[in-house]
């Protein structure tokens, strides 16, 4: 096959199929094994997050048995496909301590640790930058933060207390930003550095000291703000080190065609084709090692997606629409669920659909998913839901539904650290600090 | 963190401005100016002894960006950056940018722009009109002409004029990368790169002096007051002539300032600061992401929803620079403009492009409430939203915050198959009846339910599901009946032109006003009331304000500020 087919073939998947591709594996880029590189560094393991927003109906939600022969409930039917790629946690708890931000204080729990005093800030960088400084410092990216929602105010992951990561919100825009003109093909059979990057990295170093200056001047809190813009430029350095640098080759990386933007809007059926288009995106941006930390946002706590020919949106429907004694949950609200959970389907597809090495490119990945809440009409952070998915290179087991019995939502965060290296005892503050992971996710 | 101050240890700068303005000699518009602040002054009283607000390190936002390489680069240096929006903050977006750090992606972002700006500057079509020197060889160093390229454009990039050593960085970048790459015009492009993402030109650092008026006390220097004041009425970096006032001292004196803000009120740039102000006053970052139901409005699109933020804005405009009219007439104004997509909404018959159409006095529709942009963007995709409009009336209009709903109401009753709500008057007035959610909804509802004969994008109607709409509502107890009632009982009421009092200031000088800066706020707007509730006479009086200028150095000017963001007791 060459590589035009190759193209072809990837492209196609690009497209939405989610079938695992058989890329000719070249045997010049790996070991004997087939895990890990020729020269014998191993197969990168990354971290990603997925967000939906408004929680789950627990009793079509929550499947009935425990660990590994467990059936899909109702509202996970669209998993049965990526069931043995993930595990379902259920019944965690988050804990508000001082103030309630509805559709806030659980996800910022989740994602930080520490229950939010505003309405506004974190009190803490998001987990994702904690694993990000130190492992995202040999790719292009840090961390690359996705919404399907086309909002760019939809943010879920932070630097800092005060420094969002504004999420990519257009397709267009994201790919241009990871395959346009300063993509480097990691496959490509030449290399020339460009001596246009040389200089301006030298220049680089100029703005850099103006930092010292500056911060002689202002006050704490500010400093803190120039010493991340400090930390942005030595980035920016490390972006201009790349380029001048013959990239590792990836065979799994094949740069995507340019496509369209499409319509902005939150009917949800565009967010699933928007969210798609992006996740697509972002998987082959992984496999390209432009990143090894990502976040996509499905939609946000206050989520706006609608339905067509229904009169409210999703966040509006959980508190209005009447729960069917019948079916025991709200009947419109699960829709929306379950159109989520169809993306989240997609999502893990699309990383277990790219090959590397003897395995997927999933297999070298921990992600995690989680929500605002649990039962959304009551804004409701007991009994939160959260999925793991891929084996983070062999580290996790898969294909469990784990009740965690209202164990802290933060032991998810804390399992997930210190299987990245961190020596961490704890994690979180006050009613959310933890020195217990979820053991059974562990092999 | 809440700042306190000892206010009696400041002199009013107000009462020294005013006296060196009774004495002061000018042109006869200054003279009439004079006179005209005379008795203003008589009507609404002296500046009160006011705090200042706390030096700030604020990020340039991406329309400030623009602006400014317009004017230092000329209007057809376009780019398209990305910047992200700041953090919404006590009402506004400009007040986050004063609290917001730049992450690494949005210094890429940066870094993206000033490639695109730093190409298109140097490139062979325009860099004959941008240069005003030629270098000595187009494939080498030529320090001469790059001096003088980064003497002039670094000034203005900067905000104020480049030190020696500065200067010199940047020439010899330059230098070095032309002989690098064997081209000085590309050599020339990677410092200006350099200049674009350079921490003290991304983020305005103000800094401040002695206050000869006071003993201990601080003001804003002359470089950083004409970064704030260009900030906030041109929303772009100082120009050329207020610089060379900053220069010379002029703007620390009551008659030089008053010079260059009535240039600055004078200008056409006033224009792109106004309707910046009033993106951000009203939330008018909400279109970005707006979306209507397209079975249920299929005449909204995105151009709908672009159009619908340019019409108010041009009435803005119109009404508040052009006419010079009282604000307040904004909600009852009968004077709008028109598109064609626009107009599909207003069912008018469509112009061939913008133009001004006024609704005749039997229209439901006067004043900026009736507009699609207030309508559609406080409602749900799906239909409209009493509670939603009448909340936004009170938070953006009036300053007044209302409490989001408790954590665990059900409001299912609402939509249960039996119900008996056939309207959304039903339906809201239900809300009244549940004492856990009538305390906030007998603040909102009352007055978005006066905008009942507006659909979900702003579409006229006269009835709903088959019942006759009724559109009476009140406000503060004031009965009266539907939009143009409204917009009335609005114009009547002391907290409109409050709040935009309020906000002006905040956004203009980067902090969130607080309790103890209400005799300065009411001062304001008791000038603003005693000139007739013109806008550019309240952005005169902010700007000349001492208030405006002083440095206030909270007690405890140490960590946390941004870590304690909840702390701020803000005057609302």
């Amino acid at each position: 096959m060459n590589e035009l087919t190759r193209r072809r073939v990837l492209r196609g998947m690009l497209n939405g199929s989610a079938v695992t591709v058989g890329l000719p594996l070249l045997d010049c880029f790996l070991n004997g094994n087939g895990n890990a590189l020729a020269d014998g560094t191993p197969m990168p393991i990354r971290f990603g997050t997925w967000f939906w927003g408004q929680g789950h109906s627990k009793n079509v939600f929550v499947p009935k048995q425990a660990g590994q022969h467990y059936e899909l409930p109702e509202e996970l039917q669209s998993l049965k496909d990526i069931k043995q790629h993930i595990n379902v946690l259920t019944n965690l708890t988050a804990y508000r301590d001082t103030a309630f931000f509805c559709h806030y204080t659980g996800w910022v729990v989740a994602r930080t640790g520490i229950a939010p005093q505003t309405g506004a800030l974190p009190l803490a960088e998001s987990i994702d930058t904690t694993i990000a400084n130190q492992l995202g410092r040999t790719t292009r990216y840090k961390t690359l933060s996705v919404t399907a929602t086309g909002d760019v105010r939809d943010i879920i992951s932070y630097e800092s207390p005060t420094t969002p990561n504004a999420p990519e919100f257009s397709p267009v825009n994201f790919y241009t930003r990871m395959f346009g003109p300063d993509f480097q093909d990691p496959n490509a059979p030449t290399f020339s550095p460009s001596p246009t990057v040389m200089v301006r990295k030298s220049a680089l170093s100029g703005v850099m000291d103006k930092i010292k200056g500056l911060e002689t001047k202002v006050g704490a809190a500010d400093k803190v703000r120039l010493d991340q813009y400090f930390t942005g430029l030595r980035h920016l350095e490390n972006q201009f080190d790349q380029q001048l640098t013959k990239p590792e080759p990836r065979p799994a990386c094949v740069m995507p065609a340019a496509m369209k933007d499409m319509d902005t809007g939150s009917d949800s059926t565009l967010v699933a084709q928007r969210h798609a288009m992006m996740t697509d995106l972002l998987a082959m941006a992984v496999a390209c090692d432009q990143t090894r930390i990502f976040n996509m946002v499905y939609s946000y706590g206050f989520s706006n997606t609608t339905k067509a020919g229904y009169d409210k949106p999703h966040h509006t429907c959980t508190h209005e629409e009447p729960k069917d004694d019948k079916l025991g949950y709200q009947p419109n609200a699960s829709w929306f669920v379950r159109r989520a959970m169809e993306s989240w389907a997609h999502y893990v597809k699309a990383f277990a659909a790219i090959k590397e090495g003897d395995g997927t490119l999933l297999d070298n990945c921990l992600i995690m998913a989680n929500s605002d809440v649990s039962e959304a009409r009551v804004h409701s952070i007991e009994e939160m839901a959260a999925f793991t998915a891929g084996k983070m290179g062999g580290k996790f087991k898969t294909g469990l539904h784990i009740p965690c019995g209202g164990a802290k939502i933060t032991n998810l965060g804390l399992t997930a650290l210190q299987s990245f290296g961190f020596d961490m005892k704890t994690w979180g503050q006050k009613s959310n600090e933890t020195d217990k992971t979820v053991s059974e996710l562990l092999v | 963190m809440r700042l306190a101050f000892s206010k009696s240890v400041f002199l009013s700068c107000a009462i020294v401005a005013g006296g060196l303005l009774a004495g002061c000699t000018g042109p006869a518009s200054q003279s009439a100016a004079v006179k005209s602040d005379t008795a203003v002054v008589a009507k609404a009283g002296a500046e009160p002894d006011a705090q200042g607000t706390p030096k700030h390190l604020r990020a340039l936002t991406q329309e400030q960006y623009l602006n400014t390489l317009a004017y230092v680069f000329g209007p057809d240096v376009q780019i398209e950056p990305h910047f992200p929006p700041s953090q919404r903050t006590d009402g506004l977006l400009a007040l986050g940018t004063s609290r917001n750090g730049v992450s690494s992606a949005q210094l890429e972002l940066y870094q993206k722009a000033a490639v695109g700006v730093a190409q298109l500057v140097t490139n062979p079509s325009r860099r004959k009109f941008l240069l005003t020197c030629k270098p000595a060889s187009d494939t080498a160093a030529d320090a001469a002409c790059a001096s003088t390229f980064f003497t002039r454009v670094g000034r203005l990039i900067h905000r104020r004029p480049l030190t020696p050593a500065e200067l010199s960085e940047y020439v010899d970048e330059a230098g070095k990368s032309a002989n690098q790459l064997h081209d000085f015009y590309k050599g020339l492009a990677v410092s200006i790169e350099a200049m674009l993402i350079s921490p003290d030109v991304l983020f305005v650092l103000e800094t401040s002096e002695r206050d000869p008026a006071k003993a201990g006390g601080e003001r804003l220097d002359a470089f950083s007051f004409a970064t704030r004041l260009s900030l906030f009425l041109w929303n772009a970096a100082p120009d050329d002539e207020l610089l060379r006032a900053a220069e010379k001292g002029d703007l620390q004196n009551p008659k030089g300032r008053l010079t260059q803000v009535n240039r600055m009120l004078a200008s056409p740039r006033l224009e792109k600061g106004v309707r910046a102000f009033f993106d951000d006053m009203f939330a008018f970052d909400a279109f970005a992401a707006l979306s209507k139901d397209a079975v249920a409005y299929p005449a909204f699109t995105g151009v709908t929803a672009a159009d619908a933020r340019e019409e108010t804005l041009r009435v803005v405009v119109d009404q508040l620079i052009t006419k010079q009219a009282d604000y307040r007439d904004l909600f009852t104004t009968r004077e709008t403009f028109i598109s064609p997509r626009l107009a599909a909404i207003y069912k008018l018959p469509a112009p061939p492009a913008w133009t001004r159409y006024t609704f005749p006095d039997d229209s439901p529709r006067a004043g900026i409430l009736t507009h699609v942009s207030f309508l559609a963007t406080h409602a749900h995709p799906v239909r409209s939203s009493p509670t939603m409009r009448g909340k936004a009336l009170r938070e953006l209009l009036l300053c007044q915050p209302v409490p989001p709903p408790p954590p665990n109401v059900d409001f299912s009753a609402l939509e249960n198959p039996t119900s008996p709500f056939k309207t959304t008057r039903d339906r809201v007035n239900f809300h009244l009846k549940n004492p856990v959610c009538a305390g906030c909804h007998r603040i909102t509802d009352p007055m978005g339910l006066a905008l009942e004969n507006f659909d979900g994008v702003g579409g006229f109607r006269d009835s709903e599901k088959g019942q006759q709409i009724d559109a009476s509502g009140s406000f503060d107890g004031k009965p009266f009946t539907g939009a143009v009632g409204l917009g009335k009982a609005l114009h009547g009421n002391p907290a409109l032109t409050a709040c935009l009092v309020k906000r002006a200031y905040s956004y203009g000088s980067g902090s969130a006003a607080t309790n103890d800066d209400k005799p300065l706020l009411d001062y304001y707007d008791g000038r603003f009331g005693a000139e007739s509730y013109k806008l550019p006479s309240l952005l005169r009086t902010i700007a000349m304000s001492g208030a405006f200028a002083r440095v206030a150095v909270p007690k405890a000017q140490a960590a946390g500020d941004a870590a304690t963001p909840a702390a701020t007791k803000v005057h609302e």
